[in-house]
């Protein structure tokens, strides 16, 4: 189960997102209140940033 | 040992790996290829293995090219991302090496792309040459789709648009087979089931076990081996003759096939990575 530590501010509709201890640089998380995808920029402190697009040659 | 692991963002499957990693006490560094700068004269790789999950298939291949031309092994090899990123490179490689795959016609002008649709006969599928996820999967069940689908490609996409993949559209029973070979071992399948012709767990196939049967294992390792072997993932259809390949994949996605499969597969791809980095597969070897 994942246990919620912290929370950063939604840079979309500034809403505390919240995020697991475990959150790596470069995750991807969804804001609860707007439903933005949000990437986690740094994690000390957490800082969170729009998500960027789905690209072309993105995949497996 | 030092490791690396090439990435930027962290998917399922790179939270997964990097549990993996800290489960084994193995310490890695993450290269982030949104900061890293390679150095083309005078490369610093201090890496005995790089285990690339970049999400782009370009900063995937061009780095891959820079750490293999300067003696880093990786996981998996640039020729294999070169070969398994594009598909029309994928079809040759099969193709010369005997692997059964759907007939498939490259053409480069609206004008003989509709020749080729049509000497396949309707329907066909067209597929972007590079692209994942299903994305840009077109079904053209009749004339007036394909002239209207090849213009649009031709004026609207890039000029790699231009370059049509044309394969014939394999009537499969409502799912097709994911594997996974890790070396010359096919370590677990999946049925991806969907009611869509599509069938990508990224476009809401989903997954159910798939037993390895004798002929499932050959074709999966001979697909890895005909696109230069290590970590990949086969895509197969069913086809009323038999099985075909339709897909590889070189830095696959595994997060809804670990409880379906019970294969510990972040753990099998470490050990692999680790067998690299050790020397204990040559970096250039395809299994035999």
């Amino acid at each position: 189960m994942t246990i919620v530590v912290m929370t950063a501010s939604c840079p979309e509709c500034a809403a505390a997102v919240k995020l697991a201890q475990d959150v790596e640089k470069g995750e991807i998380v969804q804001c609860a209140e707007c439903g933005a995808e949000l990437e986690v920029f740094e994690t000390s402190p957490v800082e969170l940033r729009l998500a960027p697009e789905e690209e072309e040659d993105w995949g497996e | 040992m030092k490791i690396g692991v090439l990435c930027s963002r962290i998917r399922v499957e790179e939270k997964l790996l990097f549990e993996a990693f800290e489960q084994r006490r193995l310490p890695f560094d993450r290269i982030d290829d949104r900061e890293v700068v390679f150095d083309l004269q005078q490369p610093s790789l201090p890496y005995d293995v790089v285990l690339e999950r970049c999400l782009h298939h370009s900063r995937a291949l061009y780095a891959l090219k820079v750490l293999n031309d300067c003696g880093v092994p990786t996981v998996n090899r640039y020729e294999v991302a070169l070969t398994c990123g594009d598909k029309i490179n994928t079809s040759t490689a099969l193709a010369a090496a005997g692997v059964p795959s759907p007939r498939t016609l490259m053409a480069f002008t609206p004008e003989s792309a509709l020749r080729a649709i049509e000497t396949l006969g309707y329907p066909v599928v067209l597929k972007p040459a590079i692209g994942s996820w299903g994305r840009l999967l077109a079904k053209i069940s009749d004339r007036d789709a394909a002239e209207a689908l090849l213009e649009h490609k031709e004026t609207l996409g890039s000029y790699q648009h231009a370059i049509f993949y044309i394969q014939e559209y394999v009537d499969k029973p409502a799912r097709d087979i994911r594997s996974f070979v890790v070396g010359d071992e096919t370590i677990g399948a999946i049925y991806r089931e969907s009611d869509h012709w599509i069938t990508n767990t990224a476009r809401g196939g989903r997954a159910r076990n798939c037993p390895v049967t004798p002929e499932i294992d050959q074709l999966s390792r001979a697909a890895a081996r005909a696109v230069g072997g290590g970590v990949l993932a086969i895509d197969i259809l069913e086809h009323a003759d038999g099985l075909l390949v339709s897909e590889v994949n070189y830095t696959m996605e595994f997060r809804n096939s670990i409880e379906t499969t019970g294969v510990d597969i972040p753990g099998r791809i470490l050990d692999y990575v680790v067998a690299v980095g050790r020397g204990a597969i040559p970096a250039e070897a395809v299994p035999a």
